[in-house]
């Protein structure tokens, strides 16, 4: 236990240090080791990509890390617990917000949504679980706060939030249940009893580093294309390429966007590359946001698996409504970041 | 005879799971069968709300996670006769 806390602190302080002196770092690569020239449009380029991509990975590791820990607090059982017999509004907010600590893997989304409504979870209530756990993940978070700064991650997280939270409110007042296939309602499911055992604190910071392995191992190669593309558009495809299309006076750019990207299928790290493409050149905020979100919050492949359980019917009020919050939400970002 | 039954849909980390419990039976020359259980009305049956599930001679371990191989190893070896 001691040991475990001792390789924690220290790995923060390692991590404090590396992280403020990381353009001291790059400065001696860039113009020591591999001996650029200052100032010309491939340096830029290159000082850019040895910066951002141990920053954007540092950053990573430390909130996966802190994620993971956090999360061990949490399963989907105790937060089914905590939802039973809540009225929709209260319910709703509970939801979303446990949607962002609660671990979950959209594979996962058939038995958890045949759990909740079983056990008495209102179906709205559900839904803005199954709407806020994946589309606001730390990844996105990470990726966000490290490229585009924290107001971005920041207004990223709380418009999911509230995307989730009223979308799954309104689904519940329609009152859709008959949209639900007839035998959800008649599924016997067993309950476990979880043990509630306690789980020493070495065990958590255990599993935050297992998160943070399977994590990196999974999205590093993303963000180094990611970083690449930005680096490599830096200087060369011309600044506002996209602003005509995708800028903020092209006012049909936003639900285009979600139109686009509702039928895509990415993982957080995965869309970066794109995003970071988008806002480099011109495209703003808010619709390259709204892409983001409908790309990783509303997927082709997790309707499907939802249509075993769902009429078409309530998929598709589900999609348009989700749909529709995006689509405010980006003409919103485009609004306020003038 | 252990039985040791993997829950899951077909997902990835599904396969994965059972896969790894396959290696550790071989490795370790453990007498246990690994049964796969797709069926989600079975699923649900368990309780458990996030796949994979793994269930060791009638015992819910874990779900929803997929363990590292040494954490394997410690449950099939401390739940199985």
């Amino acid at each position: 236990m001691k040991n475990k806390l001792l390789i924690l602190l220290s790995f923060l302080l390692l991590w404090i240090l590396i992280y403020l002196n990381l353009n001291v770092f790059t400065d001696f690569i860039v113009y020591s080791i591999l001996g650029m020239q200052r100032n010309t449009h491939l340096t830029d380029a290159v000082w850019f990509f040895v910066f951002e991509v141990p920053k954007v990975l540092l950053l990573l590791t430390l909130i996966v890390l802190g994620v993971g820990i956090v999360r061990s607090y949490f399963s989907p059982e105790r937060t089914r617990k905590m939802l039973g017999g809540k009225k929709l509004f209260t319910g709703n907010v509970m939801a979303s917000t446990l949607g962002i600590v609660t671990p979950f893997c959209s594979c996962s989304a058939i038995p958890l949504f045949l759990g909740f409504v079983e056990s008495g979870v209102p179906l709205g209530v559900t839904f803005s679980f199954l709407i806020a756990a994946p589309m606001i993940n730390e990844v996105a978070l990470v990726l966000l706060f490290g490229l585009f700064g924290w107001k971005t991650a920041l207004l990223y997280m709380l418009t999911g939030l509230l995307i989730a939270m009223l979308s799954g409110y309104i689904i519940g007042r329609l009152k859709l249940e008959k949209y639900v296939e007839p035998w959800v309602y008649k599924i016997k499911a067993g309950h476990l009893e979880i043990a509630e055992e306690k789980v020493p604190f070495a065990d958590r910071i255990t599993g935050g580093i297992d998160a943070v392995k399977e994590i990196v191992a999974k999205v590093w190669i993303y963000i180094v294309i990611g970083i690449a593309v930005g680096a490599g558009i830096h200087g060369y495809v011309p600044e506002n390429f996209m602003a005509s299309l995708m800028g903020k006076s092209a006012w049909w750019s936003v639900p285009i966007a979600v139109i686009l990207g509702v039928p895509m299928y990415s993982n957080a790290a995965g869309i970066i590359p794109i995003v970071q493409a988008l806002l480099e050149k011109g495209a703003s905020l808010g619709t390259v946001l709204a892409f983001m979100m409908s790309v990783i919050g509303l997927s082709l492949p997790e309707t499907i698996i939802l249509k075993k359980v769902l009429k078409i019917q309530l998929i598709g009020i589900f999609i348009g409504v989700v749909a529709t919050g995006i689509i405010i939400v980006g003409y919103l970002f485009n609004l306020v970041f003038a | 005879m252990n039985i040791i039954k993997v829950y899951g849909s077909g997902c990835a980390n599904c396969k994965r799971l059972e896969a790894m419990c396959t290696e550790v039976i071989q490795e370790n020359n453990l007498d246990a069968s690994i049964e796969k259980v797709t069926d989600i009305q079975e699923i649900m049956k368990t309780g458990i709300l996030s796949t994979p599930g793994l269930e060791i001679n009638g015992k819910m371990i874990s779900s929803g996670k997929l363990p590292t191989k040494s954490t394997l190893v410690h449950w099939i070896q401390d739940n199985i006769n």
